[in-house]
């Protein structure tokens, strides 16, 4: 694997390629507690050496699912296959995977040593060998120095990095994060996200980690899965599902986003015209719609992708809106301009505050113009 | 804290005398010289040699002190078994009744428990004697044990159990290498309080006892019919001192395993 990665610059990307191996399969998999369906029938691949995230609302099923990977949980139909074997008779103990959890879990009567070599121990490893692993563990996570503490002489971010280690002794061929970083505050947790993804590199470890905050999966994943009550929602890469949701829940979850709801006039081979609702103003969209001429779509475009200005642009007859700066925030290298359209909607704009003498700026009650590109504009049919 | 008003502190002072003054006084005569239980003659412990010499009486010490220990050590076994269970089994029907049925013979008159317990010995002609009383304190100890052990594995974290069992670690060695570690002073707590409950009784092993198996409360029980002797309040005294350090060392442990659970979730940032 490491030598495709030097013969080629090619993006690595193995879901894009049609004969690669996936190294986990969810197939079907449908759990139900009871009444209450909290999986409903998932497939999706996990490829080796992927940072794979699975991200959503609370309660969206995220943890269900990790968990029937690690096997605490049987999925009420479907499968679950790990390294080409199908996982659904195999015990927690006996899978090759380790799961590091959200209340890290480690054993309160043991020390950190003891807590890291206790999966070595059942292994049956030669004790100098578990010696030198854990010696290795805790100089990964940096904790040589707390070896002989209890979990219970220890700070929150330094539970969670024991607790990593712990996870990552074994050496699994996947370890399943359950927000590992949920306790820790924003400093530490930022720090430790790279060294998550430095750990990683380096182990060259499949990663499946559980996250309801889209930041945190935007910096480490190499996907996302973006769930919600219980089905996934889309799967691709960081970048993709910021530039190219594919429904409004979606786009609407992963940052910010304004969506104007239009009517298709025209489809094209590589672009297509929408009419936005109760106005004139035509939309046009850099990529061709899979949908009806006359269909009621929406478009959704990031704020920073706009550009407002008091002046209309040159070729204002297309992708531009007139509308009236209702409120302003500033935030230092950004400002927020809420814009409100004929009919009420308010459009929210950002724009990076480049101080131009020669323009006027644009305060409260301006009448603005409110343009952006073809390429910026995505359609979304649900 | 609120200041104590005259009517609080009448009360205490007769609720805790109500209480207490009957066994202070015995304590105090098992120290005195003269032979007449009511008369104060000085001070002395010779009552407490003369007790050794007591065959009747060190025998009967034997037998409840072998009682003790073998019915707590199986109540603690058996007890935290059934606690396992009942903290651990989910949701299945009849579960609630289940429940009541563990709580019940705590509640149970003890004449009840012991002649049942009677019934079925004779019934299946189980030679009585030492072992029937060491059945029978089992059998009730045991509800307590599993009521203790069942509290606290209700606040016990199953991730930790989970995090054995995924680091390669089979469910039945989780529960000896994990679960019991860490319940360990509720399970000591449990054992205690079935060594000093088996201590104590005399109904269930009056009923339940045969020929050559006299338990301590039983032979003091039948001194007295013939007259309170300073021996008996000697004896007593003693059993009052293992019964109460039992309990005091039962509930401090508790008190310690809670106050930890509470300080580890407060350390952990989940607490509820
Ligand atoms: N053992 C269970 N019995 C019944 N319902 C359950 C059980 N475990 C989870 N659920 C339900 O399944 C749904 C999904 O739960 P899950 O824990 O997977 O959510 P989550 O996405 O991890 O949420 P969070 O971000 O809050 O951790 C929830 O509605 C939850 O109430
Ligand atoms: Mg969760």
């Amino acid at each position: 694997m490491g030598g495709e990665v030097t013969k080629s610059r090619k993006v690595w990307a193995p879901w894009n390629e049609a004969d690669a191996k996936p190294f986990v399969r969810i197939e079907n998999v449908t759990k139900k507690f009871g009444s209450f369906t909290a999986i409903d029938n998932v497939t999706l691949d996990i490829y080796e050496r992927e940072f794979f995230s699975l991200l959503g609302p609370s309660g969206c099923g995220k943890t269900t699912l990790l968990r029937m990977l690690a096997g605490f949980e049987t999925p009420t139909s479907g499968r679950v296959i790990i390294d080409g074997e199908d996982m659904s008779t195999v015990p927690p103990h006996k899978r090759p995977v380790n799961m590091m959890f959200q209340s890290y879990a480690l054993f309160p009567h043991m020390t950190v040593e003891q807590n890291i070599a206790f999966g070595l121990k059942q292994d049956r490893m030669a004790k100098d060998e578990i010696t030198e692993r854990v010696g290795k563990m805790l100089k990964l996570v940096r904790m040589e120095k707390m070896a002989k503490r209890k979990p219970d002489q220890l700070s929150g971010g330094q539970k969670q990095r024991v607790a990593l280690a712990r996870s990552l002794a074994k050496k699994p061929k996947i370890l399943l994060l359950d927000e590992p970083l949920g306790a820790l505050d924003k400093k530490l947790r930022e720090e430790t996200q790279f060294e998550l993804v430095n750990i990683q590199e380096t182990l060259g470890i499949t990663f499946v980690i559980v996250t309801h905050d889209q930041e945190e999966a935007m910096t480490v994943s190499s996907r996302i899965a973006v769930m919600d009550h219980g089905y996934v929602a889309q799967i691709a890469s960081p970048g993709e599902i910021y530039e190219y949701p594919n429904s409004r829940q979606v786009a609407e979850f992963i940052g910010d986003v304004n969506i104007i709801e239009g009517q298709i006039t025209e489809i094209r081979s590589d672009s297509a015209t929408i009419k936005i609702k109760g106005t004139d103003v035509p939309v046009e969209t850099g990529r061709s719609v899979n949908a009806t001429a006359d269909e009621w779509v929406w478009v959704a475009i990031r704020p920073e992708k706009m550009i407002i200005s008091l002046d209309a642009p040159k070729n204002g007859s297309i992708n531009c809106i007139a509308g009236k700066v209702m409120d302003i925030g500033y935030l230092g290298k950004l400002s927020v301009y809420h814009v409100r359209m004929e009919d009420g909607q308010i459009i929210i704009v950002t724009q990076t505050n480049r101080m131009r003498e020669t323009e006027r700026t644009i305060t409260w009650d301006d009448l603005v113009h409110v343009s952006w590109s073809p390429d910026a504009a995505v359609v979304l049919l649900s | 804290m609120k200041k104590f008003t005259t009517f609080n502190k009448l009360s205490i002072i007769l609720g805790f005398s109500f209480l207490y003054i009957p066994i202070i006084l015995l304590v105090i005569y098992s120290f005195n010289e003269s032979r007449l239980v009511t008369v104060w003659a000085g001070f002395s412990t010779k009552w407490y040699g003369e007790l050794l010499q007591n065959q009747g009486i060190v025998g009967a010490a034997v037998i409840t002190l072998k009682v003790a220990f073998l019915a707590s050590t199986l109540a603690t076994i058996l007890g935290t078994m059934a606690g396992f269970a009942m903290a651990r089994f989910g949701h299945f029907r009849g579960r609630t009744l289940f429940n009541g049925m563990i709580y019940a013979p705590l509640v149970m008159p003890e004449v009840i428990t012991g002649l049942s317990l009677l019934l079925m010995f004779v019934a299946i002609s189980f030679n009585r004697g030492m072992w029937t009383i060491t059945l029978a304190h089992t059998t009730f100890a045991m509800c307590y044990v599993a009521v203790v052990i069942q509290s606290r594995l209700t606040s016990f974290d199953r991730s930790i159990e989970e995090a054995a069992m995924d680091l390669g670690c089979t469910p039945l060695k989780t529960f000896f290498v994990i679960t019991l570690p860490i319940i360990m002073p509720a399970v000591v707590s449990g054992w205690l309080l079935s060594f000093t409950l088996s201590l104590d009784d005399l109904v269930i092993a009056s009923f339940t006892t045969g020929p050559g198996a006299t338990t301590l409360p039983m032979k003091i029980y039948s001194m007295v019919r013939l007259g309170v002797t300073p021996e008996i309040n000697a004896v007593s005294t003693i059993m009052v001192g293992l019964v109460a350090s039992g309990v005091v060392v039962a509930s401090f442990l508790h008190k310690r395993s809670e106050a930890r659970i509470a300080k580890a979730e407060v350390m952990a940032g989940n607490a509820p």
